[in-house]
């Protein structure tokens, strides 16, 4: 019983990370019916960021208390990932809105790659350490479940980010904005909205939520490395499909069932497989459930919501 | 008269939205039958649930005292089915032959194996089928036009390669959504010359258009649909005449639903 | 005969024809000319083109973007390596492993192409690339329980080409010259490229052809005229397989030893540049963007390492480096500035000799 609880206490924790990833990929397609390739490749961009800047600060003045150096390196890192999602979108995915169809999830791929090739020239090819910043001393446990203050960070973190990304959505002009952008381009520029800005506003929030996401991913497992970002990247995709593309309520569940999912058939993978799989073939899962919710349900759990660009 | 085409009790709904509701006609051999109503009727409904697009929640077809397979396009094609899109839907990188010779597929039969071997019945029917695409481009008066790619074709010459390009799948009902739309009365004239020679040559056609002197001259008879409900079904001259037929038209009077 | 892309417009059809097979032919002692290594580097151009090839067929041609085209060519590799290695002790030959090989990629490029045929565009390609994905996996992982791919270490010792009793991996003597195993290999690939690119072109001005192009154009357009897609689309990925699958059997018989390192998600990606930045829909494409981005890597590799020593005492990019800095950069400004290709010649579906003299 404890190890079913265990796993779900680690199924949330990942699972709130691909939910913040998810939401990235939720809102450009949303609005542009574009998946962003690229979008995984802003997490890893964010977790190598943070650790160069944690790295310096280490350097420079090694007393700070870790949580000022973790808010320190969050602050380069996300207006790092920002402005590299703005750069995307103005450089590479808006001259190709009207292309024919493959042509900008072409170019996104190439983005993607541009990007991994471009943290190997940086960072180089090996994995490097992420530091410590918060304890990973397991806490008490409570009815046999070990939680360290990482996990609880993750947690707390993503759900004031996501409930301040819905709060941004519903209740403020700016998220009328992007509510109606998504809706229908045409119109909600008749009505007076900057849809470039909206659009240019939609890649930089997701890359600032990435960039988070991949900080604490670097925190959560303790390694950073180039490749990083494409496979997180990929199940965060399959969370927002699964929950339904476009509908930001749905990135999020979607990032948690799928968070679940995975630990929990990780853990349990070698008993349903009769010992022939083993937890190493985890990865599967993502896809597996990006087969079957296409397949059954496609329009996810939660529905999808997305542009009528008519 | 020999029946060709009987739609029976059709509908179709779209969530909470009732696009056709009971929808019954009757299309006869070689005759030009008008399908028509104010925008929003469930024209285009209609041909995309009898084309296969759309499943119908209620009813069916009988085409040539066959049940017609619903939901599946190609298969209504086979039946001797063929249709045209409202906002002309081409092969745009294609040349206008090459267009025509797409419509031929579903006639043919060379296999991987023959296309591979080059054996002597596909080289026939690739023969064959270049020929008779040409031919139509003929029919339809736009064979300077062959080699030309679709995309660069005038609007007009376009709305002909689609109808040569249904043609192509050898149907005996032919069915044009909104042939005339975006044509001065010229083209509409020739046009109408084009649906008399298809008539001519055995094919019935099945029509939408909203240009009210093609339809009166050119249809032997018109079914009208409104709000999803056929309301009239009759010669043009009577349909022209109707008190409800008017009043959907116009507004005011009964309205579905009230 | 029809005018070749690239070459000159004023020499006539026949004289091109000519020029490219004495080309052709020529090839690899030019490149021998320069070092023995660069004959290697054809022979591998020549593997990418037939994967090329076979990509084309499924993305240019049907309009169905597969990310995870790499595993049929992982397939064909590890049906060589388990028929025709020492890893169980199984030899046979070739006329019956690369056939088995290509049926099996063509199985499985059904088995993904039954439940990706009514996704659209994108998610189509999201899919593929996590069936590659899995297969990957698979190969990586299945050698425990029970040892299977031999994991990450892969299998060594695979048997060389054996044609009838002529072993390609040995010189071959031909009158006091000897042929080293690298021309005899180029020689071969390049026949299986011919014979790849005369079966393609024939499906290409075919009613398959020209079915797979209105599929890819305007699906419902197909649809409303009698085209089945199910069955065109499944088709396509099955024949686009079975290039994978043979060229896959290929590689693994000229490398010796196949790894799930040589089948990732970046070797997918990297034909598809080949694919894109070449041109897509036309054979041409395929075989100049196969030709271009396997040469232009090597050629960097051969320049970039004694450069950088020498302006900057150390290289600091690799040429592994290089060359995925190379592809991405060529399938972003391909994409943005150029987006039919290199070498954007419109795919003729039709033979209108048919109808000289109509007009």
């Amino acid at each position: 019983m404890e190890i079913l609880l265990q796993q779900i206490v680690n199924g949330l924790v990942v699972g709130s990370v691909y939910a913040l990833v998810a939401l990235g990929y939720t809102m450009v397609y949303g609005i542009l019916g574009l998946i962003n390739f690229a979008h995984g490749e802003v997490l890893m961009i964010g977790a190598l960021t943070a650790l160069q800047t944690i790295g310096v600060i280490q350097r420079v003045s090694p007393d700070m208390a870790p949580l000022a150096q973790l808010a320190f390196a969050l602050g380069v890192a996300v207006p790092v990932c920002m402005a590299l999602g703005f750069l995307m979108e103005r450089l590479a995915y808006r001259r190709l809105r009207n292309a024919p169809r493959l042509a900008p999830l072409i170019t996104a791929i190439g983005v993607s790659f541009l990007l991994q090739t471009l943290a190997m020239i940086i960072w180089g090819r090996n994995y490097h350490t992420f530091p410590q910043l918060i304890s990973t001393e397991p806490l008490e446990p409570v009815a046999g479940v070990f939680v360290t203050p990482v996990q609880l960070a993750i947690v707390g973190v993503s759900v004031a980010l996501m409930v301040g990304l819905l709060l941004l959505v519903n209740r403020t002009r700016l998220g009328r904005a992007m509510r109606a952008t998504a809706e229908n381009h045409r119109v909600a520029s008749l009505m007076g909205v900057d849809v470039n800005g909206i659009i240019a506003a939609t890649f930089v929030i997701g890359a600032g939520l990435a960039a988070v996401a991949g900080v604490m991913f670097g925190a959560n497992y303790g390694i950073a490395h180039y490749a990083m970002g494409s496979l997180p990247g990929l199940k965060a995709f399959t969370a927002a499909v699964l929950g339904g593309i476009g509908n930001l309520g749905g990135a999020m569940v979607g990032g948690i069932v799928l968070g679940l999912v995975e630990s929990l058939g990780a853990g349990y993978i070698e008993h349903l497989s009769f010992g022939f799989l083993n937890s190493s073939y985890q990865d599967i899962f993502a896809f597996l459930i990006l087969g079957l919710v296409l397949i059954f349900r496609p329009t996810g759990l939660l529905g999808e919501r997305v542009s009528d660009r008519a | 008269m020999i029946t060709l085409l009987e739609a029976r009790g059709i509908g179709k709904r779209f969530g909470g939205l009732t696009a056709l509701e009971d929808v019954s006609l009757t299309i006869r051999q070689g005759e030009v039958y008008g399908l028509i109503g104010p925008n929003g009727a469930g024209k285009t409904t209609f041909f995309n649930v009898l084309t296969g697009s759309y499943v119908p929640e209620a009813g069916e077809f009988v085409f040539e005292g066959a049940e017609l397979p619903l939901g599946k396009p190609h298969r209504v094609v086979g039946a001797g089915i063929a249709r045209t899109f409202q906002n002309i839907r081409l092969f745009r990188e294609l040349s206008a032959l090459e267009n025509v010779m797409c419509g031929h597929h579903i006639r043919t039969r060379a296999g991987l194996w023959g296309i591979l071997s080059q054996n002597r019945h596909t080289r026939e029917e690739e023969r064959l089928t270049t020929e008779r695409a040409f031919e139509l481009l003929r029919y339809v008066g736009i064979e300077a036009v062959a080699d030309r790619v679709a995309r660069n074709l005038s609007y007009g010459d376009q709305r002909r390669l689609e109808i040569a390009r249904a043609l192509a799948t050898e149907p005996r009902l032919l069915a044009l959504d909104e042939p005339a739309a975006g044509m001065n009365a010229t083209e509409t004239g020739q046009l109408r010359g084009l649906i008399e020679q298809i008539r001519q040559d055995g094919i019935t056609v099945l029509l939408i258009e909203h240009d009210v002197k093609l339809v009166m001259g050119l249809c032997d008879r018109v079914a009208v649909l409104d709000f999803g409900r056929k309301i009239a079904e009759d010669v043009p001259a009577a349909v022209q005449k109707d008190p409800a037929v008017i009043a959907a038209y116009l507004g005011g009077g009964p309205r579905h639903g009230q | 005969m029809n005018k070749l892309p690239l070459f000159p417009a004023s020499l006539p059809g026949k004289a091109q024809w000519v020029l490219l097979i004495v080309l052709a032919l020529a090839a690899p002692v030019l490149a021998g000319y320069f070092g023995r290594t660069w004959v290697r580097v054809l022979d591998f151009a020549l593997l990418y083109m037939l994967l090329a090839l076979g990509l084309n067929l499924v993305v240019g041609f049907a309009g169905l973007l597969d990310l995870g085209y790499i595993a049929f060519y992982a397939v064909g590799a590890y049906t060589w390596a388990f028929l025709g290695s020492p890893h169980f002790e199984v030899h046979w030959p070739f006329w019956a492993i690369l056939p088995l090989g290509a049926g099996f990629a063509a199985l499985a490029g059904i088995i993904l192409g039954f439940p990706v045929l009514r996704l659209r565009g994108d998610y189509l390609a999201i899919v593929t690339l996590g069936f590659g994905e899995i297969v990957r996996i698979f190969m990586n992982n299945l050698n425990y329980p029970v040892n299977i791919t031999n994991g990450p270490q892969g299998i060594n010792g695979l048997d060389p080409l054996v044609l009838f009793g002529w072993d390609l991996s040995r010189a071959l003597g031909l009158g006091g010259l000897q042929v080293h195993s690298l021309y005899l290999y180029y020689y071969f690939f390049l026949l299986c490229v011919a014979g790849a690119v005369v079966f393609i072109h024939r499906v290409q001005v075919s009613r398959i052809g020209r079915a797979w192009a209105a599929m890819r154009e305007d699906e419902l357009a197909a649809k409303a005229i009698g085209i089945d897609t199910r069955a065109m689309k499944l088709l396509a990925f099955a024949l686009g397989a079975t290039f994978g699958g043979v060229a896959g059997g290929l590689f693994g018989s000229f490398q010796g030893f196949v790894s799930p390192e040589s089948f990732s998600l970046m070797e997918s990606i990297a034909v598809l540049t080949m694919v894109v930045f070449g041109g897509m829909g036309n054979i041409a494409g395929a075989i100049v963007g196969a030709l271009v981005l396997t040469f232009l890597p090597e050629l960097l590799r051969h320049i970039a390492v004694p450069v950088q020593q020498s302006l900057f005492g150390q290289v600091l990019l690799d040429p592994e480096v290089l060359r995925m800095l190379l592809l991405s950069l060529a399938m972003i400004l391909m994409m943005l500035a150029k987006p039919e290709g290199l070498v954007p010649a419109r795919a003729r579906y039709s033979r209108t000799a048919h109808l000289e003299g109509r007009a």
